[in-house]
């Protein structure tokens, strides 16, 4: 609190407090009730994309990191070329080779048409989740793959010393390890993976971004949704970056 | 070395507004037969051969600027473009924001399905059916006052072309566009393949509009005066004509 | 699975990559060219702003770096997609009223300039952070030593702290170029005819979506190998001299 007391921030702080006074009195905001269920909608869809997508990738990069790390080659041959091609391309266009891509070539086959699947298929989430997802794994498996080698080898040759089996091992000593090691990372690549949502607007995902868009298209009005859309993105941030500070805290030092 | 800095400068800021040529915006996404790319990476089609004839007549040099859709008009307030030639229709909404030179086209609006669906272009018809319609469009607005209803799902695209690739994909059930637009997607094979023309829409002149303009800035008065002088030379002369005679059977200028 | 139908469905449309007209293969290197320009031109605005602004955090006054932290804050914390249609249509407009204030004539950015503007300020917030950290592991002893000599700041900057940081510097800068690189795919969004916009249109034109995206994949990866030997060279040039790091050195 006393950091926010220097004159200079004071003053800084006030300077804000104008600017948003400002913004309300003298932007249009009328649109505001109109949408407002969008609004509230469309932000649970983003953070609903965030959550399944970070943790489905999450699931898929903890064996990419592994192979990665001690795999045979011929696991972690595949693994690192998943990654390169994932980390090497705009998500954008991984995005949309998916979903016009591919999604334009299932139909041709009757049998994938007839199936129960179709439903899912037809619609535009189910592309967005697979994309998000894999974008995730792809740089959680380099991240996860340096986590892993970080462990202190010991710790493994104690355990193994121990007759621990080797699933064991991995579940009660190495992940823990790793994940704790690769905690701060993970915080910073959250956000990005927050930062990457907005693109499933493009696929016809209803999320914040694409109500914001819609609030501009039927109105005309630019700044002000544009405005609303960086703020909320921010408080996003905010939390997950309040809730990845508390787990670190959480989390007993000592083990790393 | 200043020099060359001096030049980047220029090359990458442009030159000043004024003696500028008039940078006429287009959608850049495929809108055939109006506008679209070709692979020799220039824009061609019957809108982009109207842009050349109505700004000779007009006297005016212009430049064909594609930007995205979903941004134009604020693109043509914001003052990167200076008029808009994009197929886009008079509305009474859009006239509270931009202005509108005369009509250059105008033609009817219908909706397209999958081949042998049950479904006609109503509200009744379109019962529980998943619509696709391109953004901000006369035709989004039409759908979604006459058949929001009914349709069990409004689905917004941010080209027509997108609309157009999920309906032969079968994402969604019907497509809502202008006819021409319609009847060349239906001419690829794609579109013979797959779907068929189900009938036009009943008029609805507030929201569908009364034809194509030229969308200009409010208060360009002289420039909105040449495009229109431009426009009723070329309709005049025969050119308008000459023109659309390799695109179209009829004229599309609409009564 | 997937692989064979996509394969099959490449297979049939490969002619439409040829070089010349109808084939749409210079298109889509035109895009490739304009993505490269755009990707360029953000990554040295965004490293020049990264030295201001990493200057400025080190050794500005304490209202500076305030307003650093806030700039670097927000574009961290804002979608890419959300700052490029802010600066985009805010940007143009402000600098046009700015300039009429002024006294001065509109001028109109062109759509280079504005992808260049952007990103480069987006780049230019990750690139503060990056040098931030690279100039603080210079060891100051250096930095003393020419100071105590009497260099004065601007040519101790150009003579000592940015070469040895250089070292400290180069991994970070590396992935912010294939950051910058990447998001030059945004643009697509405001029509901005670079590698994906081209890639989409001409898909869109041609009804064949997958082998188009797949080209347009392949040409991105081989940005992305491509520069990652340059900049592992790059590397290993500007730690010439220096000891290996780890006891690794030969």
């Amino acid at each position: 609190m006393r950091a926010l007391l220097q004159p200079h921030r004071v003053v800084m702080l006030v300077l804000a407090l104008a600017l948003v006074v400002w913004c309300v009195l003298n932007l249009r905001w009328d649109w505001l009730p109109k949408y407002l269920p969008m609004i509230g909608q469309g932000i649970w869809r983003t953070i609903w994309i965030l959550v399944v997508t970070t943790v489905l990738g999450m699931a898929l990069a903890v064996p990419l990191g592994l192979a990665q790390a001690v795999g045979p080659w011929f696991l972690a041959a595949p693994a690192r070329v998943f990654c390169t091609v994932i980390r090497g391309t705009p998500l954008l266009l991984q995005l949309w080779l998916l979903y016009f891509g591919l999604g334009s070539l299932f139909p041709q086959f009757p049998w994938i048409k007839d199936s129960s699947l179709w439903p899912y298929l037809r619609q535009a989430w189910p592309y967005a989740v697979l994309a998000l997802t894999l974008s995730f794994a792809g740089y959680e498996g380099e991240v996860m793959r340096g986590a892993f080698k970080g462990v202190q080898r010991g710790q493994l040759e104690a355990a193994r010393a121990m007759g621990m089996p080797r699933l064991t091992i991995l579940r009660r000593i190495w992940l823990p390890q790793a994940l704790h090691r690769a905690l701060p990372t993970l915080g910073g690549e959250v956000v990005l993976q927050l930062k990457a949502t907005p693109l499933v607007a493009t696929i016809t995902v209803v999320d914040i971004y694409s109500v914001a868009s819609r609030v501009r298209q039927d109105t005309f009005i630019v700044y002000e949704p544009l405005l609303l859309l960086a703020v909320v993105y921010m408080a996003i941030t905010g939390l997950l970056v309040l809730a990845f500070r508390w787990l670190e805290h959480r989390v007993p030092a000592r083990v790393a | 070395m200043k020099k060359t800095i001096l030049t980047v400068a220029a090359l990458l800021l442009g030159t000043a507004a004024v003696a500028a040529p008039i940078k006429v915006g287009i959608a850049a996404e495929p809108y055939p037969p109006f506008a679209s790319p070709d692979a020799a990476g220039n824009w061609v089609g019957w809108e982009v051969d109207m842009i050349g004839a109505v700004c000779k007549a007009a006297e005016l040099e212009c430049v064909v600027t594609p930007v995205a859709w979903d941004g134009i008009i604020p693109s043509l307030t914001g003052g990167q473009i200076d008029a808009i030639m994009a197929s886009m229709s008079i509305t009474e909404e859009r006239m509270q924001t931009i202005d509108f030179s005369d009509k250059y086209y105008n033609t009817p609006t219908v909706i397209v399905a999958a081949k042998g669906a049950a479904i006609t272009p109503d509200a009744e018809g379109l019962k529980g059916k998943i619509i696709g319609v391109q953004v901000s469009t006369v035709h989004e607005a039409y759908v979604q006052a006459h058949f929001a209803a009914t349709a069990a799902e409004i689905k917004i695209y941010q080209t027509q072309d997108e609309a157009d690739q999920d309906l032969a994909a079968g994402r969604i059930d019907a497509t809502q566009a202008d006819s021409i637009a319609l009847d060349a997607f239906l001419a690829t094979d794609a579109g013979k393949a797959c779907c068929e023309v189900m009938g036009a829409v009943a008029d609805d002149p507030a929201i569908l509009g009364l034809g194509v303009g030229v969308g200009l800035r409010k208060g360009e008065e002289e420039l909105k005066a040449k495009f229109n002088a431009g426009i009723a030379k070329v309709l005049a002369d025969g050119t308008y004509e000459a023109i659309s005679k390799p695109y179209f059977a009829s004229s599309i200028y609409g009564g | 699975m997937l692989g064979i139908i996509g394969a099959t469905a490449a297979a049939s449309t490969l002619d439409l990559l040829a070089w010349s007209p109808p084939g749409w293969g210079a298109n889509l290197l035109r895009g490739l060219l304009n993505s490269i320009l755009i990707a360029t031109g953000a990554f040295w605005l965004g490293a020049a702003i990264g030295i201001c602004g990493a200057y400025g955090k080190l050794y500005g006054g304490p209202v500076l770096r305030d307003l650093l932290a806030v700039y670097t804050t927000v574009v961290r914390a804002v979608p890419e997609l959300v700052l490029i249609l802010i600066l985009y249509y805010a940007g143009t407009d402000a600098v046009n009223q700015m300039l009429v204030a002024l006294g001065y004539e509109r001028i109109q950015l062109s759509g280079l300039a504005a992808g260049i503007g952007v990103l480069g300020i987006v780049q230019g917030a990750y690139a503060t952070e990056v040098l931030r950290g690279a100039i603080l592991a210079v060891p100051a002893g250096q930095i003393e030593a020419a100071r105590a000599m009497g260099m004065p700041p601007v040519l101790l900057a150009r003579r000592i702290t940015l070469p040895a940081m250089l070292s400290f510097a180069l991994p970070g800068l590396a992935n912010l170029w294939l950051v910058a690189t990447k998001d030059t795919a945004l643009l697509a969004v405001v029509g901005f005819a670079e590698l994906t916009q081209e890639t989409r249109q001409a898909a869109g034109a041609t009804k064949a979506y997958f082998t188009f995206f797949m080209a347009a994949g392949v040409l991105y990866l081989a940005i992305s190998l491509g520069s990652g030997l340059v900049f592992g060279r790059l590397e290993a040039w500007a730690r010439r001299g220096q000891p290996g790091v780890g006891g690794a050195s030969k």
